[in-house]
C-alpha cells in the first residue's frame, strides 16, 4: 500500500454519524480556522462555493416515517485517490503521514483533480478571494490565502498538525492521542468527528474505527479513504456494518 | 465519374496560383472582417485572463465545459489531414491528390487552436510552464507521466511537428514554381523557403521518400493523439459517462467523421471561391461521401456500443447518467440533434450518387456533421459531470457564459483567418500532385468507354 502504513502517523477521521446533530459547527470552525472566502449569494448562486466541509442533510424512509439524517463530508484523504494521478504537476500528492495535500504554489489549475473526485469535496477559486475590511485581521497567519485560478480543499488542518509536532519535537516527546485536533473535530459539541492517528493502534480513532458500524463513502470506487464513518443506529431496526456505504 | 478533362500545365500553373500571383477581390474584405473578429476574441480571451475564470459559466462540479469541447473538437478536425494525406497516400488512392494540401493545413491551424484551449481554461495560465515544458531541474519535480494532460501536450506537439513537416515537404515543388514567378521580396522569400528546390530527379526522389517515411510514421500519431485526448476522461475512473474503455478507438473514429466532413466542408469553399472546377471535381466529393459513409456507421457503432458497454453492467448511477444524458430535458434535445446532424440526416443522403456529386448538398452536410460531432463531444463531457451524485448539495447545472461563446465563435474565425492568409502566399492545391497524377492516367478502353487507368512505375 502507501508509505503511510510504515511511518508513526496515518492521520485519519472517524465520523459517528449517529451523533451528528447536523449543527453546522465544524463548518463554521473550517471556514475561520481555513481562510475560506465568504460564500456569499452570487457564489451560492452560480454553484462557486467553497466549503471545505459540509453537512449534508438527506431523508430516509417515505412520508410519513422520512427521517432527516445528517452526514459531515469533508476530503476524505483516499490512500487511493482519483484526484492524484490526473495532476499534471503534482499539485496534489499523498504525503508520509496519510494526507491527501494540496501544493498551491504548483497548481495550474486544470481542474483535472475536481472532475476525478467522486465526492465532489475539491473547490476552484474562480475569483480572487476577497473579505469585508472588518474580517481583514482576523485571518490566520498560518494558512495560505489561495489566490484565484488554484484548487483547494480540506487539508485535514495540516497547519495544527504541523505545529502540534513542532510542540512535541521541542519538548523532546511523541504527540498524544488526540494532541493534534483539526478545527471541526475540536469545534463538534457532540464528538461526532475524532481526529487521530490510525497507525497507533491504541488510539482512540483506531479504537473507533474497529466498530461494527463502520463503513466508508462510496467503496465501490475502491478509493480507501482515511475518513471511516460509523452508522446511524436506527431504535427501530437493525443497521450492520456497511449498509450506509452508498447511501442516496 | 471516371472521365476527366486534358489539363495541359501552363492552365494548371495558372489556375492553381491565382490566389498567389493575383488576389481574388473577396479577399482583402473577408481578411478585414475576420481580422476584427480574431482581434475581439483576442480581447475577450486577454480580459478573462485578467479578471479570473470567474467570466465563465463553469461551476461545480462542472468544473469542464465549453472550452474543453471545443478543444476535443479542434483535435478532432485535425484528424483529416492525417487521414486524407497519409492513410490514402499509403494506399495509393489517386483521387486525394487534389485534397492533400488543405486536408494537412487544416490539421496544422486546427491543432494550433486546440493547443490554446486548454491553456487559457487553465485557472493560472501564466504558469502553464510547469505543465507544458516541465522539465525545470530547478525545481526538482517531474511532470507527473501519469497524467493524461501530460501526454497531450506530447502527443499534440509531436502531431504538429509531423503535420508541419509533412505539410512542407509537398510544399517544396510549388514553392520553387512561385519563384520563378515572382520578383521582388516576395521572390526572396520563396528562393528562402523552397531551400534550393530544382526539380532534379534526386530531389524529387528525396521529396517522394520523404513524403512516404513521413507518412508512415504520422500513422501511429493517428492512433495516439484522438486516444490520449479520450483519456483526459476515460481515466476518471469515479466519473459515469467518461470512464468507458472504448474511449480510444471511438474518438479516433469520431475523430476522422469530423475531420473528413471539415475536409469536404473546405473543398466546396475552395472550388467556389477560387473557381477550381477543373481540380476539385465532383468525383472527388463522391470519393470522399463514399469513404464518410463507412466511418460515420463504424462510428455510430461505436456510439452504440458505448452506451451498451455502459449499460451492461446495469449499475444504478451509470444507468442515471443515461437517462439524464438522453431522455432529460435539455439534454435529450442536444441529444436528438447530435443523432440527426451526425448521422441520420448525412449518412442516408450520401447513399445517393445525386447527392454525393451535388457539391452545395455536401456542403451542407459535411456542416451538420460537424455540429453533430460538437455536440456529441459537449454531451460526453458536461453531462458526466453534471451527474446526480448521491450527494445533493453538489447537484447544478451549466449554463456557458457569453464569454465562453464569444471564444468559441473566435477559434472559427481564428482557422479561417490563417487559412485565408495561408493562401495568399501559397497554393491551396498542390501544382505538382496535380500534373503527377495526369501524368500517371493513361486511357484505356474498356469496351466502348474510355477509362483513365493509373499507370505506376516500377520501383
Amino acid at each position: 500500500m502507501t508509505t503511510a502504513e510504515f511511518g508513526a502517523h496515518n492521520w485519519g477521521m472517524v465520523v459517528d454519524v449517529d451523533k451528528c446533530i447536523g449543527c453546522n459547527a465544524c463548518v463554521i470552525a473550517c471556514q475561520a480556522e481555513n481562510n475560506i472566502p465568504i460564500n456569499t449569494q452570487d457564489r451560492v448562486e452560480r454553484a462557486r462555493t467553497i466549503s471545505w466541509i459540509r453537512v449534508e442533510r438527506y431523508w430516509e424512509g417515505d412520508f410519513p416515517d422520512a427521517k432527516a439524517r445528517f452526514i459531515p463530508i469533508m476530503c476524505q484523504h483516499c490512500e487511493n485517490a482519483p484526484c492524484e494521478p490526473v495532476c499534471p504537476v503534482y499539485a496534489t500528492y499523498h504525503n508520509a503521514e496519510g494526507l491527501n495535500v494540496q501544493v498551491y504554489n504548483r497548481c495550474v489549475g486544470t481542474r483535472y483533480c475536481a472532475n476525478g473526485c467522486p465526492y465532489i469535496v475539491r473547490f476552484f477559486n474562480y475569483w480572487e478571494p476577497v473579505w469585508p475590511e472588518s474580517l481583514r485581521n482576523h485571518l490566520n497567519p498560518d494558512v495560505t490565502i489561495r489566490s484565484r485560478g488554484i484548487m483547494e480543499k480540506c487539508s485535514f488542518c495540516v497547519q495544527r498538525i504541523r505545529r502540534t509536532s513542532r510542540t512535541a519535537r521541542s519538548e523532546g516527546r511523541e504527540i498524544a492521542d488526540g494532541e493534534a485536533q483539526t478545527a471541526c473535530s475540536s469545534a463538534c459539541p457532540t464528538s461526532a468527528l475524532n481526529f487521530g492517528n490510525f497507525n497507533d493502534p491504541n488510539s482512540k480513532v483506531s479504537k473507533m474505527k474497529e466498530d461494527k458500524r463502520h463503513y466508508t463513502l462510496l467503496d465501490q470506487f475502491g478509493t480507501d479513504p482515511n475518513v471511516i464513518y460509523l452508522a446511524k443506529i436506527d431504535a427501530d431496526k437493525k443497521v450492520g456494518a456497511g449498509e450506509h456505504a452508498s447511501h442516496g | 465519374m471516371q472521365q476527366r478533362r486534358e489539363l495541359d500545365q501552363v492552365y494548371t500553373n495558372r489556375k492553381l496560383l491565382n490566389g498567389q500571383l493575383d488576389t481574388p477581390k473577396w479577399w482583402a474584405p473577408t481578411v478585414t472582417i475576420l481580422g476584427i473578429g480574431v482581434v475581439i476574441g483576442l480581447f475577450v480571451i486577454a480580459t478573462m485572463i485578467n479578471k479570473g475564470l470567474g467570466v465563465t459559466g463553469l461551476g461545480r462540479p462542472v468544473y469542464w465545459g465549453l472550452f474543453i469541447t471545443t478543444f476535443v473538437f479542434w483535435v478532432g478536425i485535425s484528424h483529416a489531414g492525417i487521414m486524407i494525406s497519409a492513410i490514402l497516400r499509403l494506399t495509393q488512392a489517386e483521387w486525394r491528390r487534389p485534397v492533400t494540401r488543405a486536408a494537412e493545413l487544416l490539421t496544422v491551424f486546427s491543432l494550433l487552436t486546440a493547443l490554446v484551449f486548454p491553456l487559457i481554461h487553465a485557472g493560472r495560465p501564466w504558469r502553464i510552464a510547469y505543465w507544458i515544458l516541465p522539465y525545470d531541474v530547478a525545481r526538482g519535480i517531474y511532470p507527473n507521466i501519469r497524467s493524461p494532460l501530460i501526454m497531450d501536450p506530447v502527443a499534440i506537439s509531436t502531431y504538429l511537428t509531423g503535420s508541419t513537416l509533412f505539410l512542407y515537404v509537398a510544399l517544396l515543388p510549388d514553392l520553387g514554381n512561385l519563384r520563378d514567378r515572382t520578383t521582388g521580396w516576395k521572390n526572396a522569400m520563396y528562393t528562402v523557403l523552397a531551400l534550393g528546390w530544382r526539380g532534379n530527379p534526386r530531389q524529387w526522389k528525396m521529396q517522394t521518400v520523404g513524403g512516404i517515411l513521413l507518412s508512415a510514421l504520422m500513422l501511429p500519431i493517428f492512433v495516439s493523439v484522438h486516444s490520449i485526448v479520450s483519456w483526459d476522461f476515460a481515466v476518471a475512473s469515479a466519473v459515469e459517462g467518461w470512464h468507458s474503455t472504448i474511449f480510444a478507438p471511438y474518438f479516433v473514429i469520431g475523430a476522422v467523421h469530423s475531420g473528413v466532413s471539415a475536409v469536404v466542408t473546405m473543398m466546396a469553399l475552395m472550388r467556389w471561391l477560387w473557381g477550381w472546377d477543373d481540380f476539385i471535381r465532383p468525383e472527388h466529393f463522391d470519393a470522399l461521401a463514399r469513404l464518410l459513409i463507412v466511418v460515420a456507421t463504424g462510428w455510430l457503432g461505436f456510439t452504440f456500443l458505448e452506451l451498451i458497454f455502459a449499460l451492461y453492467g446495469q449499475d444504478a448511477p451509470e444507468i442515471a447518467l443515461r437517462e439524464m444524458q438522453i431522455l432529460t430535458w435539455p439534454w435529450n434535445m442536444l441529444f436528438i440533434i447530435f443523432l440527426l446532424t451526425g448521422y441520420l440526416i448525412p449518412v442516408p443522403m450520401w447513399l445517393f450518387k445525386r447527392v454525393r456529386t451535388n457539391i452545395a448538398l455536401m456542403f451542407w452536410t459535411s456542416i451538420l456533421v460537424n455540429i453533430g460531432m460538437w455536440l456529441e463531444r459537449f454531451l460526453i463531457i458536461v453531462p458526466g459531470l453534471a451527474r446526480r451524485t448521491p450527494f445533493v448539495y453538489t447537484w447544478e447545472a451549466y449554463r456557458p457564459s457569453a464569454v465562453e461563446w464569444t471564444i468559441l465563435i473566435w477559434s472559427f474565425a481564428w482557422v479561417t483567418l490563417l487559412m485565408l492568409l495561408f493562401s495568399r502566399f501559397f497554393p491551396l492545391v498542390p501544382l505538382f500532385e496535380q500534373k503527377e497524377s495526369q501524368v500517371f492516367t493513361d486511357d484505356v478502353m474498356i469496351g466502348r468507354a474510355k477509362v483513365p487507368a493509373i499507370v505506376r512505375e516500377a520501383e
